[in-house]
């Protein structure tokens, strides 16, 4: 099929780039004398993601936002269903015993949205997981063989583009969704490889045609030993981000199903689940501007730290500007 | 030109079918909507298999999706599974909600993007590119629903403490009927503008500021630079023409998705539009109406992809449709 060539525009992948790229590394290792300290790609990328600082903050709000998630157990001050009728609907207080307010039947909302965050976090991790795999290995093999497998899953892909993916997911999500967690991330899942197959399958499709990979054939390399030695190290770099991202992308997403009230249904305490029930309760703000908020944190800081790591992995897409 | 544009609408027909198709299929198996009419007890078994009869709910998938293939093209989309009521009075009265909401919501948003884009290019790294900065990564974090919540509940308490109605928070007009264009209307779709336009601002003022940078760092922009031009003319003739062309065809395939139906936004202001319609027939499975929504985005996600593409094509003489 022939497409107009729409590579002129600017890339949308670097479209969040708002660090200014660091100035090209200089290898200013020099010491004691000429000695030079030999250091791997990997160091040189690490050492770029360290020096990133929004991508550092990310990390550290992270770690916090999820380390409190996977101890919910430990750090909640109580548990998400526990009922407490004598404080309902409590605003919050810095004071009292619920800082984040009590639900309508005096629930408190700083648990329920400690563990909120547990499932959202188990959503999005799982769904990055499983679509990356996933488009890797298809994306793997349709880029170096080509053939059925290639012309499939372009047609897949077209067949997911032709309606929004909203759109999609809940007409997906009514049938086999049954406000399970699981299911929805399984659903999430499957809609999210094509994005990483489509990557992979570009890479391997302008490195199969390489020297080094001619190279290896000749001195007796199988496909196998070829895709995963030769070839699936060049694309670490992309996949590590789109991975990183799709974390992001996936709690947002079920997050909005969820409220929409054809994602994950409670009592599973899902961030999206706390504000959907939030609205028999218009009037009490904490309801819905909490869970928001650690939404907001969340996916803030991820996409901190996908910028650092695209500018640490990948550093042809760095937009350096002299 | 006319053979590419031909080929394209041939070839978006099988995508189409089997889009329609597959979606038919999940909405029908997701569950029998004769159920919610069960509930009444003036409704007879009779009855109930005549309606299996009459929308041939009694016979296979397949069947029932060329049925439906047959009821889109002679009777406009056929008629819904729970009212019996033609579906397309009902399509197009919500898609003249939608279009004026998005309508307006996409032009400020485009003028705004633009403006700001282009300002935060030229001044980039400054005060005023930081702040715009932080305000589209703060826009690509939030989730829509809390975004349009929060605007509700301001509106609502400003509207409980004070006594001023500048907007409503709900629906689209006050009194049973009300013209397109009048302050009561505008009154209604104000917050549901303001909820889109932000998002879009968010990604149309940063693909601008990104496309602007590509285009500055051309060589024709320093030719122009140094034979002597001044700056607001390099600017304005010819870094803003060429770094519009790209936004041009992302705000045409944003619109064509937007057509949709912003689901969320729409659903959380009870407004009635596209999304609502769908959300709302979705969750009663009236699979015809969900159907006709489907069909009907379906192609103009297709068509503003063709337009898109033209548009381009038509911008910039680089590309070529071979």
């Amino acid at each position: 099929m022939s497409e107009p060539t729409l590579h002129a525009g600017p890339n949308p992948a670097s479209l969040g780039s708002a660090q200014p790229a660091a100035p090209a590394e200089v290898d200013s290792t020099v010491e004691a004398g000429l000695e030079l300290k030999v250091r791997s790609q990997w160091t040189y990328a690490r050492m770029r993601f360290l020096r990133h600082r929004l991508a550092m903050a990310g990390l550290i709000v992270l770690i916090l936002v999820f380390g409190a998630g996977i101890f919910a157990n430990y750090i909640a001050p109580y548990s998400f269903e526990q009922i407490d009728l004598t404080n309902v609907l409590h605003a919050p207080t810095l004071t009292g015993h619920h800082v984040f307010g009590t639900d309508e039947i005096g629930r408190d909302e700083l648990s329920r949205v400690i563990y909120g965050i547990r499932t959202s976090e188990e959503v999005g991790v799982f769904v990055a997981l499983v679509s990356t795999f996933v488009g890797l290995v298809i994306g793997a093999i349709a880029g170096y063989f080509g053939g059925w497998l290639d012309n499939l899953l372009m047609r897949f892909t077209d067949l997911v583009l032709t309606l929004p993916a909203l759109v999609v997911l809940l007409t997906v999500a009514a049938l086999l969704g049954e406000g399970s967690q699981w299911r929805i991330s399984l659903i999430l899942a499957f809609f999210f490889w094509t994005t990483v197959a489509r990557v992979v399958r570009g890479i391997f499709l302008s490195l199969r045609e390489k020297e080094y990979v001619e190279a290896a054939k000749a001195a007796g390399g199988g496909d196998l030993r070829i895709m995963f030695r030769h070839i699936l190290p060049n694309t670490l770099g992309p996949i590590v981000v789109s991975a990183t991202l799709a974390v992001a992308l996936a709690i947002l997403t079920e997050t909005a199903l969820s409220f929409l009230g054809f994602g994950i249904k409670p009592p599973t305490p899902s961030l999206g689940v706390l504000i959907a029930s939030a609205q028999n309760n218009p009037q009490d703000w904490w309801l819905t501007v909490f869970p928001g908020l650690l939404i907001v944190i969340i996916v803030l800081a991820i996409n901190f730290i996908g910028d650092g790591l695209r500018d640490a992995l990948d550093p042809q897409q760095r937009r350096v500007r002299a | 030109m006319l053979t590419y544009i031909t080929r394209r609408i041939l070839f978006s027909i099988p995508v189409l079918i089997l889009s329609t198709f597959f979606c038919f299929a999940f909405v029908s198996l997701a569950g029998d909507p004769r159920q919610n009419l069960l509930a009444n007890p003036r409704f007879s078994r009779v009855h109930y298999h005549m309606l299996a009869h009459q929308y041939h709910l009694d016979v296979s998938i397949p069947v029932r999706y060329w049925y439906w293939v047959q009821d889109v093209f002679t009777h406009k989309l056929g008629n819904s599974l729970l009212t019996s009521q033609p579906i397309w009075p009902d399509l197009t009265r919500v898609m003249g909600h939608t279009l004026q909401v998005i309508v307006i919501a996409e032009v400020i948003a485009l003028v705004l993007g633009v403006a700001v884009g282009i300002y935060s290019a030229i001044r980039q790294y400054s005060f005023f590119d930081y702040t715009f900065t932080t305000v589209s990564f703060v826009g690509f974090a939030m989730p829509t629903f809390w975004l349009a919540l929060l605007l509700q509940i301001a509106f609502t308490d400003i509207y409980l403490k004070w006594h001023v109605r500048i907007f409503y928070t709900s629906g689209l007009n006050s009194g049973v009927t009300s013209s397109t264009w009048s302050i009561d209307r505008l009154q209604h779709i104000a917050l549901p503008v303001m909820t889109l336009s932000i998002i879009s601002f968010a990604f149309y003022s940063r693909y601008m500021r990104a496309s602007m940078l590509d285009v500055i760092s051309t060589d024709y922009v320093r030719t122009a630079r140094a034979k002597g031009l001044p700056e607001r003319k390099v600017i304005m003739r010819h870094v803003f023409r060429n770094a519009l062309i790209p936004i041009v065809t992302v705000a045409a395939l944003n619109f064509g998705a937007l057509l949709g139906g912003a689901i969320v936004t729409e659903t959380v202001f009870s407004l009635d539009g596209m999304g609502y319609y769908f959300i709302t027939k979705l969750g009663q499975l009236d699979v015809y109406a969900v159907m006709a929504y489907l069909a009907v985005t379906a192609v103009f996600v297709i068509l503003f992809n063709l337009i898109a593409d033209i548009l381009y094509g038509y911008l910039d003489p680089r590309v070529r449709y071979e």
